[in-house]
C-alpha cells in the first residue's frame, strides 16, 4: 500500500469500517510511515476542530430564543391559521 | 453572562422524559396555542443554534427558524414518536437552514483541488505531513481560535462545507445526508473526505505552529 491509497482509505479507517484485511495493510503501512501517522492523526484532531469550533454560546443547545422571534414565530402562527 | 440565563418558562421536567414529549405533541395535534408556545420557549434555542451554524447569519437564521415552526406544524401529525422530539426538531431545522441556502444567489464555485494533498508519481506524500502535537481541545479554548476556524470552515467551497457540517457537526448519518441533498451516499462520503482534507490544510498553519 502507498501513502496515496492509505489517504484514500483514510475515511473508511477512522469511521472503523475498514475491513479486517484492508485494515491490517493500512496499518503495517503506518508501522512503517511516519507522515502517514501524522497525518492519520491530525485528520482526526480536524473532525474534532470542525465540532469544537462552535463551542461558543450562540451555537449552544440551550441557546436562548430571543423573545422578538417568539413574538414573530407566533404571529406567523395565528396568521397561518386564519388563512 | 446573559446567555447563562435561565429561558422564561423553562421546562419544569426533564425534556429527555418520553411521557413529556408524548403529552406536548398530542396537545400539538389538539391545536393547543399554548403547548406550540412552549415548544418554542423550549427548543427553539436549539434550533436558532443550528440555523445559525448552518447560515452564519443572523437575519437567515432567525428566518430558518421561523419557517421550521411552519414546517412543525404542519408535520406535527405525521410525527410517530419514533424518533426523540428534540432529534425530530433538530431535522426539521437542518432542513429548513438547507432551504435558505438554496434561496441564496449562487455562486460559482471555487476548486478545493489546491487545498488537497499531492503525491508524488511512486505514491509518496509530496509534502510530508508533520505531527500537529497539539489537541483540538489545547487549540480551540480560546473563543478567537474557534472564531478563525469558523472562518476557515465558511471558506470552504459551499458544497464541501455543508456536508462536512452537516456530517461532522450535525452529526447526521450519511444516508440522511445524502438524502437532505438529493445526493447518492459515496458522492457524500467523497465529498466528507475532501471536505476534511481541505480543512486539515487551513489548520496546519494553526496546529503546526502553536501560534495565534
Ligand atoms: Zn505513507
Amino acid at each position: 500500500m502507498t501513502c496515496r491509497e492509505v489517504f484514500e482509505f483514510l475515511a473508511d479507517y477512522t469511521a472503523g469500517e475498514l475491513p479486517t484485511a484492508q485494515r491490517e495493510v493500512f496499518e503495517r503501512h503506518l508501522s512503517l510511515c511516519p507522515p502517514c501517522v501524522a497525518y492519520v492523526e491530525s485528520y482526526r484532531t480536524t473532525i474534532q476542530a470542525g465540532r469544537k469550533a462552535f463551542d461558543d454560546p450562540e451555537f449552544a443547545p440551550n441557546a436562548p430564543i430571543p423573545e422578538e422571534l417568539v413574538r414573530a414565530i407566533l404571529a406567523s402562527r395565528s396568521r397561518g391559521e386564519n388563512s | 453572562m446573559s446567555f447563562m440565563r435561565t429561558p422564561p418558562k423553562r421546562a419544569d421536567l426533564p425534556a429527555d422524559d418520553r411521557s413529556v414529549e408524548a403529552a406536548m405533541m398530542a396537545r400539538l395535534r389538539g391545536r393547543d396555542p399554548a403547548a406550540f408556545e412552549e415548544l418554542v420557549r423550549r427548543h427553539g434555542g436549539a434550533m436558532l443554534a443550528v440555523a445559525r451554524r448552518l447560515l452564519r447569519n443572523e437575519d437567515d437564521a432567525r428566518d430558518a427558524v421561523q419557517d421550521a415552526f411552519v414546517s412543525v406544524l404542519r408535520a406535527v401529525d405525521g410525527f410517530r414518536g419514533d424518533a426523540q422530539l428534540s432529534t425530530w426538531l433538530h431535522r426539521i431545522a437542518v432542513n429548513a437552514a438547507l432551504m435558505r441556502l438554496r434561496q441564496r444567489p449562487r455562486q460559482t464555485e471555487r476548486t478545493i483541488d489546491p487545498l488537497l494533498p499531492q503525491f508524488l508519481e511512486d505514491g509518496h506524500q509530496m509534502q510530508p505531513a508533520r505531527a500537529w502535537g497539539q489537541s483540538a481541545e489545547e487549540v480551540l479554548d480560546r473563543e478567537e481560535t474557534r472564531r478563525t476556524v469558523r472562518q476557515m470552515i465558511d471558506e470552504l467551497p459551499e458544497s464541501y462545507r455543508i456536508v462536512l457540517q452537516l456530517r461532522d457537526i450535525e452529526e447526521l448519518s450519511t444516508a440522511e445526508t445524502a438524502a437532505l441533498l438529493q445526493m447518492s451516499e459515496s458522492a457524500v462520503k467523497v465529498r466528507l473526505h475532501r471536505a476534511r482534507q481541505a480543512l486539515r490544510t487551513r489548520l496546519d498553519q494553526l496546529f503546526s505552529t502553536g501560534a495565534l
